[in-house]
């Protein structure tokens, strides 16, 4: 153990401990903004200097390991200056419109500016000296370099969680930025919209792009049926933007929230997860079968899921050769447009041009998912609108909700019943457990042999998961798959998804499924969430998800009644003509750069 | 305090034979090697003046098998060009430096990272360079030397961000610690050290380390190169003993209207001309790499001032706050102070700004802007306002 002392208070901690470290430890508040627990060290925004005594500089208590007889202050003149000439330095080349900002109120610099930097401005304006544009290319995010800080948070999220680099810095000096590759639009470069960085920027530089005015014009237009569907990660993050604590599920109050709202239905996108599960998992099967049982040599295996936009992207980019092994299987979030324009049109008797289809999500991903040319099944665009989770508890605002004081309220039907195999397609490993759930059910008659249907190994926050099923038992039909040995594998984050695609591209992996979702912790901890994220804050959405499961009467998808209504009604069977043309998609490829 | 005479001193650039000293460095042990080095007082060359042997010592004391020697050639401090002198006409005893630093810390490979500008001596340097391997693998040593090319970044002398660049990485300072002897050029344990300092290590074991530091003073031993220019009749390289005044500087190399002098470049101190008889050239009083820009009364020092800022404000990697936005904010405040945009009394907010940058600053080159500002500005303030 190392003894020093910060602020005159006697600590040990283990060596590699942070200076950091050591003083929250003390309860000790050390103002930081480059510095996210998430990322590595990057030292460079030098709000978190801190005096060392000998020392002949400050140091900064990010970066600053513990040393034996270390003395700190934290709060002497000497740092007060010049933690505070930092943060007017910062607030000089940022382009300070706090009170039309999307950020107001939500922004660390903002906070930091409070502390620290009232009263009259010190230095000169630099934003003036720059010709900055927003780039405003990507159909999920903006980028708006005159509010930047270069903190460089983004560029170690794009690079460390995500492996992409679709943003790094460029240029030196007063001409540092956070560039695209050539400074293209960023709709022009590798990006997936993830919108891992959006969660991470400190100020209003990346922020989503918002259609929360477009919701509102379709909401009071008379002409128009608004539904509304709702993400699985939405109903565990929501309460996070109203006051409440991480990991508190808020799902009959958000509903009662969007009716009040004035969405003409709330519905869910829980039943097409379920609607998913029935559609992936037969493709699933039928892959085995010819695989295996028919030899077919086209067949391509493993199977990868194909919920999660980003990792479409991610795919389309660095593995297009492995596009074949996607699902064909739209995302819930596609199927549930799809459907709305169609199937729940002719039942409610509506005019499809006349409805409006606005999905809630945890994901940034998603309002580029639903920009795609293939996402036009209906005869219409499917889904009109993708609101993040932030912004729902935007609207939620505007509109003067008493959120904790409100009712909890029912999904709408159709559309609105789901079961625990849906929700839990929230976190990471979910669509592989509600997927285990469901097939194992169909070729052996029985549940999957796991304690409460809780598969638990496919379960936590490892970037990288195993798991192999033992298939016994076998009804008539699927005989050939006695004995077999179902090896899946599940990843989470991009920089994960990278190590699994190499490990299988080496032909070093024997999967026969993998679920991968783009973002930390699955969409859980997806870029459309409540600011901040830390592996705390995912821990505890996990665990409200997994709550939302056991809560469920019904945890298998193919127990959801509207599921087996509408393969009676409309869609035939899993994998039908009608599901192909409606719920399923195919896939481009795209640039390396 | 202690002072010497101008005296000039032909030891970096004098005829030896460097088989003959590298034969009797292949003798020595490391810790003798490290002793000598240790004796002789040898203070980086650089300018940040880092005593060579305790890097050494320090360096040869990892356990880590792979260690690196990097000769700093990224000669990059406006007003030096001593290591490209000393690299064209002496390139052999910088090569021999680097293999006597090798076998003291126990490194089996030397990078010398060179200046981009430089790379026209690439071609010569790299005939004399396998000449030079053949001679110490028949004298027995375990040594190679690589060249990597800087691309004009002036940041890139920083070691660690030249460790960077090195590994094909943007050229940013690290975090220190760890230290280059612990976590150096890919993650090695490195000794780097400037191209004069292992010519001038050459030569300790050439002589001895008396005959090295009885040059000099307490603080500042032995001699080094200085590169003069300005406004001096005699620019050029010249080899003094360290601890002579800027007044006996002047008396040499001045035109008989020196009203300053900058000390160590941009990132150096201006001695203006009341203070060159007290002012000593060496770590007691001003260091230098080598860089003596004289100035005389038809300069404005508000232009020298302009151009240095200038020059930082494009040269600042950019990463951290203090530097790359502070470097903005002093440029841009004695512009607007000299055309009466803001009061001169603003003068006194960017000088508190200095100090903070002085401090705050991830690295050297953050941290040593206010020398130059705080100097000019506290000994030319009215020719920064008028």
């Amino acid at each position: 153990m190392i003894n020093l002392t910060i602020n005159n208070q006697r600590i040990s901690v283990e060596p590699g401990t942070t200076v950091l470290a050591a003083a929250r430890k003390l309860n000790i508040n050390i103002p930081t903004l480059c510095n996210h627990d998430d990322l590595c060290v990057a030292g460079n925004c030098r709000v978190c200097v801190v005096e060392q005594t000998g020392a002949r500089t400050l140091v900064a208590a990010c970066a600053m390991p513990c040393s034996e007889g270390m003395d700190i202050h934290t709060n002497t003149l000497k740092v007060r200056n010049a933690r505070k000439h930092v943060i007017e330095l910062l607030l000089s080349e940022h382009r300070s419109d706090c009170t039309k900002c999307y950020k107001n109120q939500n922004c660390e610099l903002q906070s930091l500016a409070n502390e620290f930097a009232f009263g009259d401005t010190i230095f000169l304006d630099l934003v003036e000296d720059h010709n900055y544009a927003i780039d405003r290319s990507s159909p999920s995010f903006l980028k708006d370099d005159s509010k930047c800080i270069r903190c460089q948070r983004c560029v170690r999220t794009c690079d460390e969680l995500q492996y992409i680099s679709a943003i790094a810095v460029a240029n030196k000096g007063a001409h540092q930025k956070i560039s695209s590759f050539h400074n293209k639009p960023m709709s022009h470069v590798v990006c997936t919209n993830c919108g891992q960085c959006v969660n991470r920027c400190p100020t209003g530089a990346l922020v989503e792009k918002t259609y929360i005015d477009q919701v509102w014009d379709a909401i009071y237009d008379p002409d128009k049926h608004v539904v509304v569907q709702t993400a699985p990660a939405v109903r565990i993050a929501l309460g996070e933007d109203l006051g409440y604590d991480p990991g508190e599920r808020v799902t009959g109050k958000m509903v009662n929230a969007l009716k009040q709202l004035g969405f003409n239905s709330v519905l869910d996108t829980d039943f097409t997860a379920d609607l998913t599960i029935m559609e992936e998992g037969t493709e699933l099967l039928v892959r085995l079968k010819k695989a295996l049982v028919d030899g077919d040599k086209k067949i391509s295996l493993p199977m990868f899921t194909s919920c999660s936009p980003g990792w479409i992207k991610f795919i389309e980019h660095k593995y297009p050769e492995y596009l074949p092994n996607l699902s064909t299987c739209k995302s819930p979030q596609q199927m549930f447009g799809a459907l709305a324009k169609t199937f729940y049109a002719q039942k409610r008797n509506l005019d499809p041009s006349k409805v409006v289809s606005v999905s809630i999500m945890p994901c940034t991903a998603k309002k580029f998912e639903a920009d795609r040319p293939e996402m036009r099944a209906s005869g219409y665009k499917d889904v009109d609108y993708v609101l993040t989770t932030r912004e729902l508890a935007v609207m939620i605002k505007q509109a003067g909700i008493d959120f904790r004081n409100l009712s909890e309220v029912k999904y709408d039907s159709i559309m609105g019943d789901s079961t625990g195999a849906g929700v839990i397609f929230g976190a990471t490993g979910g669509v592989m457990e509600a997927a285990l759930r469901t097939a194992y059910e169909i070729v052996t008659g029985r549940e999957v042999p796991f304690k409460n249907l809780n598969i638990t190994p496919v379960r936590g926050m490892d970037g990288v998961k195993e798991a192999t099923v033992k298939i016994e038992g076998c009804t008539e039909d699927w005989k050939f798959l006695e004995g077999a040995e179902l090896k899946v594998a599940i990843a989470h984050g991009l920089v994960n998804a990278n190590k699994i695609m190499s490990r299988v591209k080496k032909g070093k992996a024997n999967y026969h499924f993998i679920e991968i979702m783009a973002c930390p912790g699955g969409c859980l901890g997806g870029g459309g969430q409540p600011i901040p994220t830390n592996a705390e804050i995912r821990k505890n959405r996990m665990k409200a998800i997994y709550s939302e499961d056991e809560h469920m009467v019904l945890r298998k998808s193919h127990q959801n009644p509207e599921v087996i209504a509408i393969y009676k009604d409309f869609l035939g069977k899993p994998n039908s003509k009608v599901s192909h043309e409606l719920l399923h998609t195919h896939y481009v490829e795209r640039d390396h750069f | 305090m202690e002072q010497k005479a101008l005296t000039k001193v032909g030891l970096i650039f004098e005829k030896i034979d460097p088989q003959e000293v590298l034969q009797k460095a292949y003798k020595m042990t490391s810790n003798e090697i490290i002793q000598a080095m240790l004796d002789s007082g040898l203070k980086g060359r650089g300018g940040a003046g880092f005593p060579t042997g305790l890097k050494w010592k320090y360096t040869a004391a990892e356990k880590e098998p792979d260690k690196y020697i990097v000769c700093n050639a990224d000669e990059g401090e406006p007003g030096t060009f001593k290591d490209r002198e000393i690299l064209e006409k002496v390139s052999v005893k910088v090569h021999g430096g680097m293999a006597i630093a090798g076998k003291a810390i126990g490194a089996k490979k030397g990078i010398v990272y060179l200046r981009g500008e430089y790379r026209y001596m690439l071609p010569q340097i790299m005939i004399e360079l396998s000449a030079f391997h053949k001679m110490i693998h028949d004298i027995g040593f375990d040594f190679n030397i690589e060249y990597r090319m800087g691309s004009g970044a002036y940041i890139c002398g920083e070691e660690s961000a030249l460790f960077e660049s090195i590994e094909g990485k943007r050229g940013e300072p690290r975090n220190k610690p760890p230290y280059p002897t612990v976590s150096g050029v890919f993650g090695k344990p490195t000794s780097i050290n400037n191209v004069e300092t292992l010519v001038s290590a050459m030569m300790i074991i050439n002589h001895d380390a008396q005959k090295f530091s009885q040059y000099g003073t307490k603080d500042s031993r032995g001699s080094k190169v200085f590169s003069v220019s300005g406004d001096t009749p005699t620019p050029g390289i010249f080899e003094l003993e360290l601890g002579m005044t800027v007044q006996q500087f002047v008396n040499e190399f001045g035109d008989g209207d020196t009203k300053a002098v900058q000390v160590g470049g941009a990132s150096g101190f201006c001695v203006p001309r009341k203070k060159f008889a007290e002012t000593i050239i060496g770590f007691e009083g001003v260091p230098t790499g080598g860089s003596m820009k004289l100035f005389n009364s038809s300069r404005s020092m508000y232009n020298v001032l302009h151009n240095y800022l200038d020059f930082f404000t494009e040269e600042s990697c950019g990463q951290c706050t203090p530097c790359r936005v502070g470097c903005q904010q002093l440029l841009k405040g004695i512009e607007k102070v000299k055309k009466h945009e803001v009061k001169s009394t603003y003068l006194t907010e960017l000088t508190k700004l200095a100090d903070s940058m002085k401090i705050a600053a991830k690295c050297g080159l953050g941290q040593s802007v206010g020398n130059a500002f705080k100097s000019i500005v506290g000994n030319f303030r009215e020719e920064i306002i008028y």
